[in-house]
């Protein structure tokens, strides 16, 4: 007996649909879904695909805002891998992330360890502790500017305290990449320690209970228990700070009066703003095109290295 | 905070203007004309340090006596090379952006020129009748290769150093202008009196940084070698055979060198701060630098600030163009703005209130501006200073690319400074730069 020999109410049991109401309601279960994460991946073509895939085609040409556009090839990031000025903006840009995030992340575990603790008005506080990241980045510059202007500067002022001559952190190199970086950690320490602290309350508390009974001091706790469970969520944090710290523009951006020379000879250039500067002020879209690749390539492999270091953290097997 | 209530009030004048439409249409007079919308308003986008274009009391006049039509300054940044001009190209090559007027310095215009479709034609809208009112070289600037008039004539340099009285007398140098640029009739003397100021004076410098008189050097230098200065007349880079600029790249490294700058590159923050708070002695001063020196100082300034003549002579650096950029949806209003903006009895008010020497023939002739004395700057006769010598001023030409160059020299003559560039490899790096500039 072959199923279609079968009684059509035997098909359709217990009520009798139209055929069209059926068929609306097999399109609602299998295409609705897509429907309805469709506007994330639409959003994400016009403005992730396509312009990665725009500027993948613009790399391999000589693209001049207001003039030609020549096939190159690979040219473009030929010479870019013997631009001097490149692979300035590319150590600028890793010495500022190492200088920046290093600190950031140690203030930021110990920060959220101090926030994990039994104390008054502890809503209060851990929610103050991201008051720096709602204010706005351009604020946060000209203020921070001002703090490191080279005259009548409050920091060369408490430095004079010590007998320090007046520091240009403008023109110094280091002394430029540390006041960025403390940009960026004013603004984003806390930030990260917040997310540090969602990590440590989903740590079960009988592992820091067995471990008291069996006499382990609380720091002997945080070491062995915190720091090992908290592997996922430094994962996280960190390939976050390293996509953030390696397209670093707006703070050294506005540290120079909205220039991205980034000081007088690119002391403190970062590749994103070697990038637009190459775009947006010599127009050869070609060639900034070609460094944001070469840029997306930093990034990733920052993020690989980054990974391994981080899985270690905490004695793996 | 000032953007937020800045939009605030563009919503509220939005609002407006749409109940204003509403009533309009209620009123029910049958036929509607399209101009009853409300008054057009002209963008007029400017760049400079200060009082920069010193348009803001021509405006407020201007929209008292003109109800249709309102002008609105958008002061985008006080750098030309490194910040307005880029964003500038970048509205003009995508089509939006730009405002009805824009202003255009000297070191753009060769660009602006190469590109007539940038540009609406202000021939047609009857401005061809203005060419009289223009040096020739002002006008013949504004007018692309293929005939189209898209730029008329504001500014123009004119040569002066501005000097703080207060700090000379503290120093024990005289203080009056005549005596002042008596003391330094070459710039080999202006360095030897910096060093005998210095050698008083300990918390304030001879001069701002370097740029600022390795421009006026290189102006000066210019008019000696051709008129030209990093390209010649076919738009050939000759930075390392022009003499001009060795001899200006030379000066201000023995400006530095000897410790007369306050190490502070011009129109930036710490640079503005430095005027008003004395961290400098002197300032080259083309007129326009004038408003940008009383506008930073503010009150407290006024009466320390004084104008003397300029060592070596004379110099024209700096002036500016209004264009219409094609892209403007009220062209015809907007040539009305650009052609009142230039008028010259505009231009003279300008001269007078903020010191920009007019480019406007008639202004330059007017009684009120050869007369023309600035309260700010203890009444120095500017008048006598800028307008005497306008007529004889000669035009530098500046190649296509001049704004791409200007920035990168400009970073390294700033870079021997601030110690980034090491002053034996500071040359060849002025080179190689304007070469990798140039593109």
């Amino acid at each position: 007996m072959s199923l279609d020999t079968l009684p059509r109410t035997a098909r359709t049991p217990r009520r009798d649909h139209p055929p069209g109401r059926r068929w609306r309601s097999r399109v609602d279960v299998k295409a609705m879904p897509y429907v309805l994460v469709s506007p994330y991946f639409l959003l994400f073509a016009a403005f992730g695909l396509f312009p990665l895939a725009f500027t993948l085609y613009y790399s391999l040409y000589d693209y001049d805002l207001a003039g030609t556009t020549e096939w190159t090839g690979l040219g473009n990031y030929a010479a870019l891998l013997v631009d001097e000025d490149f692979w300035n903006a590319v150590v600028n840009t890793v010495g500022m992330f190492v200088l920046a995030t290093v600190p950031q992340m140690l203030l930021a575990l110990f920060l959220a360890n101090a926030l994990n603790k039994r104390f008054r008005l502890r809503l209060a506080i851990r929610m103050s502790v991201l008051l720096p990241l709602v204010t706005s980045v351009v604020a946060v510059a000209v203020v921070f500017t001002q703090l490191f202007a080279r005259d009548w500067g409050l920091v060369n002022y408490i430095l004079s305290w010590f007998g320090v001559d007046a520091t240009n952190w403008r023109a110094e190199r280091i002394p430029s990449w540390l006041a960025i970086a403390t940009m960026v950690d004013w603004r984003w320490t806390g930030y990260n320690a917040i997310i540090f602290l969602a990590g440590m309350q989903t740590i079960p508390r009988d592992l820091y209970e067995a471990a008291a009974i069996d006499g382990a001091s609380r720091r002997r706790q945080f070491w062995q228990i915190t720091l090992p469970m908290l592997r996922p969520t430094m994962i996280f944090v960190v390939l976050n700070s390293t996509i953030g710290g390696l397209t670093l523009f707006s703070e050294p951006t506005t540290f120079y009066n909205g220039n991205v020379d980034g000081g007088s000879q690119g002391q403190f250039q970062t590749v994103a703003m070697f990038i637009v500067k190459q775009g947006f002020r010599e127009f050869d879209y070609g060639y900034a095109a070609a460094a944001a690749w070469l840029l997306f390539l930093l990034i990733l492999i920052g993020a690989l290295v980054n990974f391994l270091v981080v899985r270690r953290i905490g004695g793996t097997k | 905070m000032l953007i937020s209530k800045r939009r605030g009030m563009a919503a509220a004048t939005a609002l407006a203007a749409a109940t204003l439409a509403v009533a309009s249409c209620g009123s029910g007079s049958g036929s509607s004309e399209p101009t009853s919308s409300g008054p057009v308003t002209i963008r007029v986008q400017t760049f400079g340090g200060g009082s920069n274009f010193g348009y803001k009391n021509a405006i407020t006049k201007w929209n008292a006596e003109h109800k249709d039509i309102q002008i609105k300054e958008e002061h985008l940044t006080d750098q030309f090379e490194q910040q307005y001009w880029p964003q500038m190209i970048q509205w003009l090559t995508s089509g939006t952006g730009a405002g009805d007027v824009v202003g255009i310095d000297e070191g753009g215009m060769g660009l602006a020129k190469a590109h007539p479709e940038w540009w609406a034609d202000l021939k047609e809208h009857g401005l061809e009748s203005r060419k009289a009112d223009f040096p020739a070289w002002k006008w013949e600037n504004g007018v692309t290769a293929d005939g189209k008039l898209f730029g008329l004539g504001t500014d123009i340099g004119g040569m002066s150093l501005c000097y703080r009285k207060d700090l000379f007398e503290k120093a024990g140098l005289p203080t009056d202008r005549d005596e002042v640029g008596a003391l330094w009739p070459t710039w080999d003397d202006f360095l030897k009196v910096g060093q005998q100021f210095q050698a008083k004076v300990k918390d304030s410098k001879w001069a701002d940084g370097t740029n600022t008189l390795y421009q006026v050097v290189l102006y000066q230098e210019a008019a000696k070698n051709g008129n030209v200065t990093y390209f010649d007349q076919q738009n050939n880079l000759i930075v390392d055979k022009n003499a001009a600029v060795r001899t200006a790249f030379d000066f201000a490294q023995k400006l530095t060198e000897q410790g007369l700058t306050a190490k502070l590159r011009n129109f930036t923050d710490e640079w503005a701060a430095g005027i008003q708070k004395g961290s400098f002695a002197t300032l080259g001063c083309p007129s326009w630098m004038l408003g940008a020196v009383s506008d930073n100082a503010g009150e407290d300034g006024k009466g320390k600030w004084d104008v003397a003549s300029v060592p070596g002579g004379g110099g024209n650096w700096g002036g500016s163009w209004l264009a219409v950029p094609k892209q403007s949806k009220h062209p015809k209003e907007a040539a009305m703005v650009a052609d009142y903006l230039t008028q010259a009895q505009t231009e003279a008010s300008i001269f007078t209130d903020f010191g920009n020497m007019p480019s406007n023939v008639k202004a330059q002739q007017d009684p009120a501006v050869q007369s023309a004395k600035n309260e700010f700057f203890n009444d120095a006769p500017i008048g006598e200073i800028f307008a005497k010598s306008a007529a004889s001023l000669q035009p530098v030409f500046l190649g296509v690319k001049h704004a791409q160059v200007k920035s990168a020299i400009e970073s390294v003559v700033q870079g021997m400074d601030d110690g980034s560039v090491a002053y034996d490899k500071a040359w060849q790096q002025l080179v190689d730069d304007a070469v990798k500039a140039a593109g």
